[in-house]
C-alpha cells in the first residue's frame, strides 16, 4: 500500500520537472540576445525579441511598487503595533477577502476605474490593477513579520527612553526588516508574472513605449499573444518569453530566500 | 545622605488586583539598592514603577507619589520619555537588539534621542559606555559584530552599555544575573559596585547572598509590602521584623 | 502586541498616519466590490435572475447570459479538485510518514515551486504538451472504445474541459499539499503510536488515525484548492477550447467565467461590458464565499487541534 503515497509525490513532482525541461528546450530554441534587445518582428519577418515586453513588466512592476509598498507597510504596521478592536478586524477581513480575489477581477477594478475615465488602455491603469493583488500580500506578512518580533525588543527600546513612533519605525520594524523585504519581494515576483489584470488595461503594444498613459507592453502578455498565434515561430517565441518571464520570477524569489537565510 | 528617589504611599493594581500596598522608601544617591522577596512579592512590579514601564499596560493604575527630585514621576509635567533616558533599565533577559551590530546597540539610544550627535560624539560615547559596562577589551576589534552573538554574560554588559550610553542617573537591574553562569553573575556583581560610584542603582533579586554582597540597603517585600529596608549588614544579621527573618533563614520564599 | 502611544504628538500622528493607510486598504476592497456592482447593474436590471440559467451569448443581438461559463467554470474546478485532492494528500502523507528525512525538505521545497509558476506559462505547457499528450494517449483511444457513454463522447480535438481540469489541478495542488501537510502535523503522535503498538500496520495506523482525525482539515484543504481553480483564468483559457456552449462531454470544449471576462473585455461596451462585469461579480461573490467557507473550516480545525482532540 505504501507505494501508493510515493506514487503521489511522484505525479505531484512530475509536472514541475516536464515544465522546466520544456521550458529549458523549447524555450533555447529562439533564445538569442536580441530576443532581450529587439523589438517584436511583424509575422514572417524572422529575429525580434520582446525587449519592450521586459522593459515594460519593469516599468508597471516599479510603478505599481510605488504606492503599494508604503501603503501596504504602513498598513501592516497599524495592524501588528496599534490595531485591536472593530476597525483592525475589519481591515483584516478586507486583506484576506483580497488575497483571494481572481485576478482578472482586479483587472476589472483598473479598467473600471483607470481605463474608462482616461478612455484609454494604460500603465496607470495596470498598476492600479496589481496593486490591489500585490498590497493584500504584503500586509500579511509585514503584520506576520512585526508579530514575531519579541515583546523584550520593544521593551527594551521603551526602556531606552526612545519615542514611541521611533522605536516602532527604527527598532521593532528595522528588526523584522529582512522578513517584511522578503514579503515585498515575493509579491513582486507575483505580480511580475500575471497576466489576466494586465489584458484590458495596460493591454500591450508592439513598440517602445514608456509613457505611462499609454499602452505598455509587459512580457506575460507577450508570451500569451505569441502562444495563442496561429504562427509557428511565434510558439518558438512564446517559449523563449516564457524562460525569460520564469527566470526573472524565479530570480526575485531566490532573492527573497536569500535574505531570511543570511543572518542566521 | 542626598535621596534621588522618595517614595511615598505607592499602591498600585493590575485591574482589581491590588499588587502594591503603601511602600514608603527612600533610595539613596550613588548608593545600591537590592529589593528582594518571594516571588509575586510585588519587587518586580515596583521597580518597573520607578521608570513607569506600567504606562503600556493597560489596566495598571497606582495611587501615591514618586518623587524623583522632589517631583512626582506621575506628574503632568513628566514626559515619560525624559523620566526613562534619567531612570534606566537591565532585564533579567538580555535583550539586545537583534540584527544590529554591538556599536549599533549601544549607539541606537543616543541616536533616537533627538540630539544631534557627529559620529566622533557618538563613537566616543559608544566606547565610554562600554568600557564602564567592563566590556570593551572584548569587543573593541568587533564592534561590528552581531549583538546577539555574544555569549549570556557579555549580552547582558552590553544591554547594560546601552542603557549607560543615553547617561541616566539611576540604572535598574531587574534580576540581571538570574539567567546567567557564575561567572558572568560574578562580573556582573563587580561592574554594579563599580558603576555605584556614579550612579543610583536599584537591583531586584532573588538570591540573598547576592544581596548582601552588592548593596549597601536592602529592602524586603512581601505580598505587595515593604517588610523592612536597612543596611544590608543590619538585614542579615539582626533583621527587626520576624517575617524578614523567616525569609532570610529559609522558611519560605 | 498592541500598545497605547504615548501622549506624545508624534506618538499620535504616526499611529493616525498608519490608521490612515490601513484605512485607505479597507476602502479599496469597499471600492472594488462598489464598482463591480455599480458596473453590473445595467445587465442585472434587464436580464435579472435568467442570466444564471441562460445559454444564450450573443453580442450581436445584445442577449446574455452566462450558464455555459458557470457550467464551465464549476466542472473544471470540480474536476481539478477531484484530480488534486488525492494526489495531494497522498503525497502529504508521503512527506510527512515515509519520505526519508533527506527527502522531505526538497520534495516540499519543489511543490511549492509549483506555485510560483505563472499562470501563462502554464497555459503554454497546456496548448503545446499537456493538450496533445491527453488528445492522443488518452481522448482519443477512449473517445473510440467508450465514446458511448456521454462523458467520453468524441470527438477529441484536444481543448476541452478534461484538458482545463487537468491542468487546473496541477495548478492548485501545492496549495491543497501544503495545507494537508499542516492538518496531518496536528496529528497527536500518541494516538499514532497506540495503533502501532497494538500491532497495527503502517497503513492501518493512517486510515484509521489520520483518516479520523483530519477529515476536517482535508475538507478545508479542498475547498481552499476549489476557491483557486475557480478563479484561474489564463491557464484555463488557453486550453478549455472557449467555446459558449454546454457539453456533457468531458472531451468536449467548454468556456469559463474568467476566461470569457479575459477573452471578450477588452472590445467590448455597452451591454456586453455590463453582462461580462456581472460575470465578474458573480465570480467575485463565489470566490469569496467559498475562500470564507475554507477559512471558517480550517479555522474550527485549528481550533480543535489545539484542544487536543
Amino acid at each position: 500500500m505504501k507505494w501508493a503515497f510515493h506514487l503521489c509525490a511522484f505525479l505531484v513532482i512530475l509536472p514541475l520537472f516536464l515544465i522546466f525541461f520544456d521550458l529549458l528546450i523549447k524555450g533555447a530554441k529562439e533564445l538569442r540576445w536580441t530576443l532581450l534587445i529587439d523589438l517584436p518582428h511583424p509575422v514572417g519577418e524572422p529575429g525580434g525579441g520582446i525587449a519592450n515586453g521586459i522593459l515594460g513588466t519593469v516599468i508597471i512592476t516599479l510603478l505599481t511598487m510605488t504606492w503599494s509598498v508604503p501603503m501596504a507597510v504602513m498598513c501592516g504596521i497599524y495592524l501588528a503595533e496599534y490595531g485591536r478592536g472593530k476597525f483592525a478586524s475589519a481591515v483584516r477581513f478586507a486583506v484576506d477577502t483580497l488575497t483571494g480575489v481572481p485576478s482578472i477581477i482586479m483587472g476589472i477594478f483598473g479598467y473600471i476605474l483607470i481605463v474608462l475615465p482616461m478612455k484609454r488602455f494604460s500603465a496607470w491603469a495596470g498598476a492600479a490593477a496589481l496593486s490591489m493583488i500585490f498590497i493584500p500580500i504584503v500586509v500579511r506578512t509585514t503584520e506576520d513579520m512585526l508579530r514575531t518580533v519579541p515583546g523584550t525588543v520593544r521593551e527594551a527600546a521603551l526602556a531606552l527612553g526612545i519615542e514611541h513612533w521611533k522605536a516602532t519605525l527604527f527598532i521593532t520594524v528595522r528588526t523584522a526588516s529582512a522578513g517584511i523585504l522578503t514579503g515585498i519581494l515575493l509579491a513582486m515576483a507575483r505580480i511580475v508574472g500575471e497576466t489576466a489584470p494586465l489584458l484590458f488595461t495596460t493591454l500591450g503594444n508592439q513598440f517602445w513605449q514608456t509613457r505611462l498613459d499609454q499602452p505598455m507592453a509587459a512580457m506575460p502578455l507577450q508570451v500569451f499573444s505569441y502562444a495563442i498565434s496561429p504562427y509557428e515561430d511565434w510558439h518558438d517565441k512564446a517559449w523563449a518569453g516564457a524562460l525569460v518571464l520564469i527566470t526573472m520570477v524565479l530570480l526575485i524569489n531566490i532573492g527573497a530566500r536569500f535574505l531570511t537565510r543570511e543572518k542566521r | 545622605m542626598e535621596s534621588v528617589f522618595d517614595i511615598r504611599d505607592l499602591s498600585s493594581w493590575f485591574g482589581d488586583h491590588q499588587v502594591l500596598k503603601n511602600i514608603r522608601m527612600e533610595i539613596a544617591k550613588n548608593s545600591v539598592t537590592s529589593v528582594m522577596g518571594p516571588s509575586g512579592c510585588g519587587k518586580s512590579t515596583f521597580i518597573r514603577c520607578l521608570n513607569r514601564m506600567h504606562d503600556m499596560t493597560p489596566g495598571f493604575r497606582t495611587e501615591g507619589e514618586i518623587l524623583l527630585d522632589g517631583i512626582n514621576v506621575y506628574s503632568e509635567q513628566i514626559d515619560p520619555v525624559y523620566l526613562r533616558r534619567r531612570v534606566g533599565m537591565v532585564f533579567q533577559q538580555p535583550n539586545p537588539f537583534p540584527r544590529m551590530s554591538v556599536f549599533e546597540n549601544v549607539a541606537v539610544g543616543l541616536k533616537l534621542n533627538g540630539r544631534k550627535l557627529s559620529r566622533a560624539d557618538i563613537s566616543e560615547k559608544v566606547e565610554r559606555s562600554l568600557v564602564m559596562a567592563a566590556l570593551w577589551n572584548e569587543v573593541k576589534d568587533h564592534l561590528n559584530q552581531s549583538g546577539v552573538s555574544l555569549s549570556g554574560g557579555q549580552q547582558q554588559r552590553l544591554c547594560i552599555a546601552r542603557a549607560l550610553a543615553v547617561e541616566p542617573e539611576v540604572l535598574l537591574m531587574d534580576e540581571p544575573c538570574s539567567a546567567l553562569d557564575p561567572m558572568s553573575t560574578a562580573k556582573i556583581e563587580d561592574l554594579i559596585e563599580d558603576l555605584s560610584e556614579k550612579y543610583t542603582i536599584a537591583v531586584v533579586t532573588h538570591n540573598m547572598q547576592q544581596a548582601a554582597r552588592i548593596s549597601d540597603q536592602v529592602a524586603f517585600f512581601l505580598m505587595g509590602e515593604l517588610i523592612e529596608m536597612d543596611k544590608s549588614g543590619k538585614i542579615f544579621t539582626n533583621p527587626s521584623d520576624k517575617r524578614t527573618e523567616q525569609y532570610i533563614t529559609g522558611r519560605f520564599g | 502586541m498592541a500598545t497605547k502611544s504615548g501622549r506624545n504628538p508624534k506618538d499620535l500622528a504616526f499611529e493616525k498616519a498608519s490608521a490612515f493607510f490601513a484605512f485607505a486598504v479597507l476602502s479599496l476592497t469597499v471600492l472594488l466590490f462598489a464598482v463591480l456592482l455599480r458596473e453590473s447593474l445595467p445587465a442585472l436590471r434587464k436580464f435579472g435572475t435568467s442570466f444564471l440559467v441562460t445559454r444564450t451569448w450573443d453580442p450581436v443581438l445584445d442577449q446574455y447570459g452566462a450558464l455555459p461559463f458557470i457550467y464551465g467554470t464549476l466542472v473544471s474546478s470540480f474536476l481539478a479538485v477531484l484530480i488534486a485532492v488525492p494526489l495531494s494528500v497522498g503525497a502529504a502523507i508521503f512527506i510527512n510518514e515515509f519520505a526519508p528525512p533527506w527527502l522531505k525538505n526538497p520534495v516540499s521545497f519543489l511543490a511549492e515551486l509549483l506555485a510560483a509558476i505563472p499562470s501563462v506559462i502554464y497555459g503554454l505547457w497546456g496548448i503545446f504538451v499537456l493538450v496533445p499528450i491527453l488528445r492522443d494517449y488518452f481522448m482519443k483511444p477512449v473517445a473510440k472504445y467508450l465514446g458511448w457513454i456521454p462523458l467520453f463522447k468524441g470527438p477529441a480535438y484536444g481543448p476541452s474541459m478534461l484538458a482545463a481540469g487537468v491542468l487546473l489541478s496541477i495548478m492548485i495542488v501545492p496549495f491543497i499539499l501544503s495545507v494537508s501537510r499542516e492538518v496531518l502535523a496536528t496529528v497527536p503522535q500518541r494516538q499514532k503510536e497506540a495503533v502501532l503498538s497494538l500491532g497495527g500496520t503502517r497503513w492501518e495506523m493512517i486510515r484509521i488515525v489520520i483518516g479520523q482525525h483530519c477529515i476536517p482539515g482535508i475538507f478545508g484543504a479542498t475547498v481552499l484548492g476549489l476557491g483557486r481553480a475557480l478563479g484561474e483564468t489564463m491557464a484555463v483559457t488557453m486550453v478549455i477550447g472557449n467555446r459558449p456552449e454546454i457539453f456533457f462531454s468531458l472531451f468536449q470544449q467548454g468556456y469559463s467565467m474568467a476566461a470569457v471576462i479575459a477573452n471578450e473585455f477588452a472590445e467590448a461596451g455597452g451591454l456586453q461590458l455590463s453582462s461580462l462585469i456581472l460575470i465578474g461579480l458573480l465570480l467575485f461573490l463565489v470566490t469569496f464565499v467559498v475562500n470564507l467557507a475554507s477559512k471558517w473550516i480550517l479555522t474550527k480545525m485549528v481550533a480543535r487541534a489545539s484542544r487536543g482532540i
